[in-house]
C-alpha cells in the first residue's frame, strides 16, 4: 500500500458555551488512502465537524487541535489562511448537503465552474469553455452547452448537485469530501448522484471520505466504514462486514431502520442511556 | 364508509395544474400511503383534504360529507395533519402548553388542562415538558408535540407529511413506533405521504404511486413486500430504494 493520502490522530474540536468548552469530537484517529471512507453517524455526532476540521473551515470561537492532521506531507493545521486557500478545492474539496445554498444565485452555472478552475490554473478561455462542457458531460448532463448558460434556480436539486459536484472536481482534487451529498435529494436521484460520484472518484483515483447518517447508503458506496456516535468512533468496519458489526450502537441504528419486507411489529429502539450521548 | 374520498380531483396553483384526476379511497381505520418524487404532487393532495391549496375541482368528502374549500371548522374535527419540519411548524414564542391548548381554545372545548396533560402522556412526553418552547426540545420531541397538537381535537383521519424524514434513523423509529400504537388505540385512519418505501412498508396497509400529478398504480403493501409492483415506474422507485 502507497503512503496515506491523509492521517489523522486525535483530532479534537470543541466549542465554548456558557458551562465550559464543549468536544464534539473526542479523539479521532484515521488514515486514509486513495480509497472510499464512509463516515456515519446521527445528528450531533460529529461527523460534519470532522469532514470541516480537515478543511480548516471550523472558525473561532471553535478550537480544532489534532496530535497529527496530515495531508499529503502537509501538517493542515500550520497553514495560515492564504495557503489553505491553495489546498481548498484544488487538493481538497468538499461537495455540501443542499445544493440551493451552496450555488451562487446571481453567477450562471458555467461563470461558478469556471471560476473553481480558474481560481487555481491559469488557461486560456477557450481551454476553460472546453473543461466545463466535458466537465458537465462526465457529471452526466444532457445538452451541457445550455445547461451552463443557466441559472441555479432554472435547474432541479439533482441537476444542482450535479453541478456542484462538477465544480468541485473541476480542479481535479486528490481528495472529495462529501457531507450528506444526497440528502436533500429523492431516492430516485439518489442513486444516480452517487453513482457519478463513485464512478468519478475511481476513474481519478482519488480519496473520498462520504459523511451520511444513512448506513445502507454509505456500505453500498465506501470501502471502510466508520460508526460515530458523540464524538467518538464507536465501530470501524468493512463495509461488506457491517451486518456483522459489533457495537451496540451500530446494532442498535441497523435495527432500527424499517425494511421494504417488515415483518416486525415495532422497531426495536436505541436505549440513549447506554452510550451517555445526547 | 370511507374516511376519504377523491373523485376526479384537480388541483391547482394559480395558473399550473400540478394534480390530475385522482380517484381514491380510502377505507375508516386503514392506513394508505402515497409515494413519488419531489414534485408528483403527493403533498399537494394532502393540503386540498386539509383545505391548505383550496383552488380544485372534482369531489373530496370526508366520512361520507363532501368538503367545501377552505378551511372549514367541521372538517379540523375530523381531519388533522403533521408537517414534514417539526422547527418549522411549531410557533417559536409558543409554550407546548399554548399549542396544544389553541385548538381547544377554538373549538370551544374545556376542561383544557387534564386533556393537554393526557395528551402528553400518550405521546410519550414526560409533564416537565409542558411549559417548554419549541427550542429547548430536540427534533424528536418536537414531533411528538406536532403530532399530540393535531390530535387533541380526537380526529379521525391524521394527514402525515413525510412526518419523519427530518429526523435520525433512532428517531425515526420511535416516532413510527408511536404512529402505529396510537392508530391501534385511537382507532385512526392515517394517509401518509412519503418516499420511503420501507416506512410504508412498516405503516401502512395500502399505496398509491404518484408521478407527476397522477396516481399511476395503486397496491397492496403485501404485493410492495414481495417486491410485485406492475407499474415500470414503481419498480424503478423499488430498485432505487433497494440499490438495484
Amino acid at each position: 500500500m502507497t503512503a496515506p493520502l491523509l492521517t489523522v490522530e486525535n483530532l479534537r474540536v470543541s466549542f465554548p458555551t456558557h458551562s465550559g468548552r464543549v468536544e464534539v469530537v473526542k479523539g479521532l484517529s484515521f488514515t486514509l488512502g486513495r480509497e472510499r471512507l464512509g463516515i456515519v453517524g446521527e445528528s450531533g455526532s460529529g461527523k460534519s465537524m470532522t469532514g470541516r476540521s480537515i478543511l480548516k473551515l471550523i472558525r473561532k470561537p471553535g478550537l480544532v487541535t489534532a496530535d497529527k492532521l496530515n495531508f499529503e506531507g502537509i501538517d493542515i493545521l500550520d497553514q495560515n489562511e492564504k495557503q489553505m486557500r491553495a489546498i481548498r478545492g484544488a487538493r481538497i474539496s468538499m461537495v455540501m448537503q443542499d445544493p440551493k445554498f451552496s450555488l451562487n444565485p446571481v453567477m450562471t452555472v458555467g461563470e461558478q465552474i469556471a471560476e473553481a478552475l480558474v481560481t487555481h490554473q491559469k488557461l486560456p478561455r477557450r481551454d476553460v469553455q472546453a473543461r466545463i462542457i466535458e466537465m458537465l458531460h462526465a457529471v452526466r448532463i444532457n445538452d451541457p452547452e445550455r445547461v451552463a448558460r443557466l441559472y441555479p434556480h432554472e435547474v432541479s436539486g439533482g441537476m444542482g448537485q450535479r453541478i456542484m459536484i462538477a465544480m468541485m472536481l473541476i480542479p481535479e482534487p486528490e481528495l472529495l469530501i462529501a457531507d450528506e451529498p444526497t440528502s436533500a435529494l429523492d431516492v430516485s436521484v439518489q442513486a444516480q448522484v452517487l453513482d457519478i460520484i463513485d464512478e468519478l472518484v475511481r476513474n481519478k483515483g482519488m480519496g473520498l471520505i462520504l459523511i451520511s447518517h444513512d448506513l445502507n447508503l454509505v456500505s453500498r458506496y465506501c470501502d471502510r466504514i466508520l460508526v460515530m456516535n458523540a464524538g467518538h468512533v464507536v465501530e470501524e468496519c468493512a463495509a461488506g462486514q457491517l451486518a456483522n458489526a459489533q457495537h451496540p450502537y451500530t446494532r442498535g441504528l441497523l435495527a432500527a431502520m424499517p425494511v421494504i419486507n417488515e415483518t416486525r411489529d415495532e422497531l426495536p429502539v436505541l436505549d440513549r442511556t447506554q452510550w451517555a450521548g445526547t | 364508509m370511507n374516511a376519504i374520498e377523491l373523485n376526479n380531483l384537480d388541483i391547482s396553483y394559480g395558473d399550473t395544474k400540478v394534480v390530475h384526476g385522482i380517484n381514491l379511497a380510502i377505507a375508516e381505520g386503514e392506513s394508505f400511503a402515497l409515494v413519488g418524487e419531489s414534485g408528483s404532487g403527493k403533498s399537494t393532495i394532502l393540503r386540498a383534504i386539509a383545505g391548505l391549496a383550496p383552488d380544485w375541482t372534482g369531489a373530496i368528502s370526508i366520512m361520507g360529507k363532501p368538503r367545501s374549500h377552505g378551511v372549514d371548522h367541521r372538517v379540523s374535527r375530523q381531519v388533522q395533519m403533521v408537517f414534514q419540519d417539526p422547527y418549522g411548524s411549531l410557533h417559536p414564542r409558543k409554550t407546548i402548553d399554548a399549542a396544544l391548548t389553541e385548538p381547544l381554545a377554538i373549538h370551544g372545548i374545556g376542561n383544557r388542562g387534564e386533556r393537554v396533560e393526557a395528551m402528553l402522556t400518550a405521546v410519550g412526553l414526560d409533564q416537565r415538558f409542558r411549559f417548554r418552547f419549541p427550542h429547548q426540545l430536540s427534533g424528536g420531541q418536537r414531533q411528538r408535540v406536532a403530532i399530540a397538537r393535531a390530535l387533541m381535537l380526537e380526529p379521525k383521519v391524521m394527514l402525515l407529511d413525510e412526518p419523519t424524514s427530518a429526523l435520525d434513523v433512532s428517531v425515526q423509529a420511535e416516532i413510527l413506533n408511536l404512529l402505529k400504537r396510537l392508530r391501534r388505540e385511537q382507532g385512526l385512519t392515517f394517509l401518509l405521504v412519503t418516499h420511503n418505501l420501507p416506512v410504508v412498508s412498516f405503516l401502512c396497509d395500502r399505496l398509491a404511486v404518484m408521478k407527476q400529478g397522477r396516481v399511476v398504480e395503486i397496491a397492496d403493501v403485501a404485493q410492495l413486500k414481495a417486491g410485485d409492483l406492475k407499474q415500470p415506474y414503481s419498480r424503478e422507485l423499488l430498485a432505487a430504494t433497494e440499490g438495484g
